[in-house]
């Protein structure tokens, strides 16, 4: 028995021990060399994906990647139109179908290997290429040749490895070949997936991955997965604009509150979104006096018809429950006009004159009922939402809006989570209206409508069809100019807020903060971060 | 005593297998494809989701995917995310920070409740008593939620004598104030339970023997009576060392601590069956651990309790 008790006595050290020195190995981030003072540090969230710019869509991959890359052209912050960055120039010829793609010669990878036109075209090829499982493949769906190397049938061979319509005509210059016309091509191109590849990438991908090489103004330093990713200016950088900061370190917060918290208390240095409590009655601009800013995103909240179901076949019944919806009210009581109740389906930020594009987005009561009745229809409705992000409040809200105004029963119908809204939205179940929301990819009208709208199309899943719609929109592609094609585009969306196929709700707006030690913050329309301008107080 | 520890340890075994299979059927019964919602509101790319389910298995039979799971974990493969990052690594950047938060809490909840308890039971009905009948009861009363903003408002943000949030290092100073918050509720348990035990045997047979026997008060307190009533407590203290370290999602959160607790929140959301059974199968190692040695204690508290 006294044996029991020592070896008992033995146990309790040894445990403590083994618990002890695992203590011990958890100080890697101890990185002391750096001078913390040139550090900036930046909110992100854990990357979803490896840091390829073709295989990232998400925004916690999504910030770093479009520090370490720089595209063919990049978006002003005001107005989120394009400017040339590593191209020279682009060319489209008459049609608006091959266009031919001069880049600046003096640009080079984090690693001295220069980025020529076959970077490009060997990265896009690459994404493009189906057995490569890239999330951002259909992205080149319009390029000539996609067909051969991203076969529609699952588990088809390929039958080649590049596309036909990408060609190197010299180490700087290479045509691109579209399938149809599309005039506003050069805007697209400075979405990540784009991006240049150096070679490093295609001789060991695994490796690449690990220490991403990109074209950018910063450079891969490290990583400690769920805790940082560090990264350092790039000194052969060949933009126009220099960055100003020596090292930008992304932190990945375990909570949006939490780096709220330590952007309010100095200790993070950019945030660029503030967490729906501290938008409650306006709380964030005191907490950050004098150190926060707001910009009007390219991202739209829409409520979507499922048009394969019959019950929502009626047109007037779809502009009465679009007229039912106080947004005003909503937009002001649920996010203290943080949100911009929407005045037609494209973000007012790419509309000259958003006024006039559409006749059923505002509040009226009084027309609501009469289309109601017009539609005859006498049943309830409810609208479908995900309850994983922060859509309940607004949805209950529309839901009652829709209830008084046209006395029908609206329900809220919450589904776990947001994959589980798309499994239904791919299998066309859904019985009721269902949020949506829409990010734009590239800054243009065009990405608000042809992906979700046309028919057929990748994101239509109301299976919404108009053949003069269709038509419009081909009108549009084949635009000379960028400013007719944005016309048309216009006139195209008229047409659709005639049927109504979704219903627009708010622009959303971006708010953001930072600490004191920095200055020059700036946030584009796509809620990027300058971080060429970016800079210490 | 030398073989029942062994038997303890032998039944680790089926616990483990029966363990872990529990938790990968759980997350491969969430409802939702996991790459459903992976590309926003545009359905993925078909190739990238054959790539993907190629990748983890995932059009395998449910017995064949966990099957291969084990086989991997067992030659030490904790297997990867979905963003290719290794779990292994995920695991042992976490595991030390929460081993670490739930030490410190343990300790707060062990040394201040047990200190608590002990004045109380002793004395009982007084104003310490009351003092601390009251402000256990508060303490109970309160979410974790709440002390942790209202611990990271004032003593962060308003006084600032603490970092409002733990860097990334996570070092045992930053993680005090985290450590009390997740601590709070414990330790009132804790107290509470110490106070009821000594209250108990300080009427016991042996105590009064002891106090016949002319033994000098610090020597029947702290030797027959402690030692006799710490068995409910260790029993608690020993169990809830699992439950801090699974349970401090909120705590993390709020401090920005980056420990399993949060891991195992994302890897349920993302539906990464690989990442959150490698991180609870620790955690139920842990549990197991914990629970034989609070047995073994039971043996050097209580002379009437042997293992053979």
């Amino acid at each position: 028995m006294r044996a029991g008790r020592r070896t008992a006595f033995v146990a309790l050290p040894t445990a403590a021990a083994l618990l002890l020195t695992a203590c011990g190995g958890g100080d890697n981030g101890g990185d002391s060399a750096a001078d913390p003072n040139s550090e900036v540090t930046v909110f992100t969230t854990e990357p979803e994906n490896p840091l390829i710019p073709g295989g990232t869509n998400e925004t916690g991959g999504g910030r770093v990647v479009d520090t370490i890359f720089s595209m063919l052209v990049r978006y002003d912050n005001e107005d989120a139109s394009s400017v040339n960055e590593v191209a020279e120039s682009i060319e489209a010829d008459e049609d608006g179908r091959v266009f031919t793609i001069t880049i600046k010669d003096d640009w080079k990878f984090h690693d001295g290997t220069d980025v020529t036109a076959q970077s490009f075209v060997d990265a896009w090829n690459w994404v493009a290429y189906a057995p490569n499982g890239a999330l951002n493949a259909s992205f080149f769906e319009k390029i000539e040749g996609y067909e051969d190397v991203h076969p529609e049938d699952e588990g088809a061979e390929p039958a080649s490895e590049t596309m036909s319509g990408l060609e190197v005509i010299d180490e700087t210059t290479f045509q691109v070949t579209l399938s149809a016309p599309f005039a506003i091509f050069p805007e697209t191109l400075g979405y990540s997936a784009y991006a240049p590849l150096p070679e490093a990438f295609f001789e060991d991908q695994e490796a690449w991955e690990a220490e991403p090489i990109g074209n950018g103004p910063f450079q891969f330093v490290s990583r400690i997965p769920d805790q940082e990713i560090k990264l350092a200016r790039f000194e052969d950088y060949a933009g126009e604009q220099q960055p100003q900061i020596e090292n930008l370190t992304y932190k990945v917060y375990q909570s949006l509150d939490a780096a709220y918290t330590a952007v309010v208390s100095n200790d993070l240095d950019v945030l660029d979104q503030i967490p729906v409590s501290a938008l409650a009655g306006d709380a964030w601009q005191t907490d950050l006096e004098g150190r926060t800013l707001e910009v009007d995103l390219l991202l739209s909240y829409t409520l979507s018809f499922p048009l394969y179901d019959e019950v929502y076949e009626d047109v007037n019944l779809r502009r009465a429950l679009s007229l039912a919806i106080n947004r005003e009210e909503m937009a002001e009581q649920i996010f203290f006009g943080n949100r911009l109740p929407a005045q037609s389906r494209v973000p007012a930020v790419l509309l000259d004159d958003p006024e006039g594009q559409c006749e059923y987005c505002d509040y009226d009561p009084e027309r609501a009922k009469q289309l109601l009745a017009e539609s005859g229809y006498t049943g309830d409705v409810g609208i479908t939402y995900n309850s994983d992000g922060d859509h309940q409040q607004w949805v209950e809200a529309a839901c009652n809006s829709i209830a008084n105004t046209l006395e029908i029963g609206c329900n809220p119908e919450p589904v776990q989570t947001f994959n589980v809204q798309r499994e239904i939205a791919n299998a066309r179940e859904f019985t009721t209206m269902y949020r949506t929301g829409w990010k734009a990819d590239y800054p243009s009208i065009e990405n608000f409508l042809t992906p979700l709208l046309r028919t057929g199309a990748s994101s239509n899943d109301g299976d919404y069809s108009n053949p003069e719609v269709d038509a419009k929109l081909d009108e549009a592609d084949q635009a000379s100019s960028v400013e007719e094609a944005t016309e048309l585009y216009m006139e195209a969306e008229r047409m659709i807020n005639e049927d109504m196929p979704s219903i627009p709700v708010f622009d959303d707006k971006g708010q953001a903060g930072h600490s004191t030690r920095v200055e020059n913050v700036h946030l584009n329309p796509l809620r990027t971060l300058d971080v060429l301008s970016l800079s210490l107080a | 005593m030398g073989r029942y520890v062994a038997r303890r340890l032998l039944q680790l075994i089926p616990v483990f297998i029966g363990t872990t299979f529990l938790i990968y059927l759980l997350v491969w019964a969430l409802p939702g494809d996991p790459f459903a919602g992976k590309c926003g509101e545009r359905p993925c790319p078909e190739s990238f989701v054959a790539v993907m389910r190629e990748k983890f298995n995932m059009d395998d039979p449910l017995f064949i995917q966990y099957g291969k799971y084990l086989l991997n974990l067992l030659q030490g493969d904790f297997g990867e995310t979905f963003s290719g990052t290794s779990v292994g690594t995920l695991i042992s950047n976490a595991y030390p920070v929460t081993i670490r938060l739930a030490l410190i809490a343990l300790l707060f909840e062990a040394l201040i409740g047990v200190i608590a308890g002990i004045l109380t039971g002793l004395r009982g009905r007084g104003f310490m008593d009351n003092l601390v009948l009251v402000s256990t009861l508060f303490l109970i009363a309160i979410p974790t939620f709440v002390t942790g903003y209202l611990v990271q408002t004032v003593f962060g943000l308003q006084l600032g004598w603490i970092a409002p949030t733990v860097s990334g290092n996570a070092s045992w100073g930053e993680l005090l104030a985290p450590g009390f918050v997740l601590a709070s509720v414990s330790m009132a348990y804790v107290a509470r339970l110490t106070r009821t035990s000594i209250a108990e045997n300080k009427r016991a047979d042996f105590v009064r023997t002891a106090v016949a026997k002319g033994q000098p008060q610090h020597r029947v307190v702290g030797v027959h009576l402690l030692r006799n009533s710490a068995i409910p407590v260790v029993t608690f203290l020993g169990t809830d060392l699992g439950a801090l370290m699974g349970g401090a999602i909120v705590t993390e959160g709020i401090f920005n601590i980056n420990g399993i607790g949060g891991l195992v929140f994302r890897s349920i959301a993302r539906q990464e069956g690989t990442t959150v059974t490698g991180v609870v199968v620790l955690l139920v190692i842990v549990y197991l651990v914990m629970n034989l040695l609070v047995d073994l204690l039971y043996a050097v508290l209580d002379p009437r309790i042997r293992y053979d």
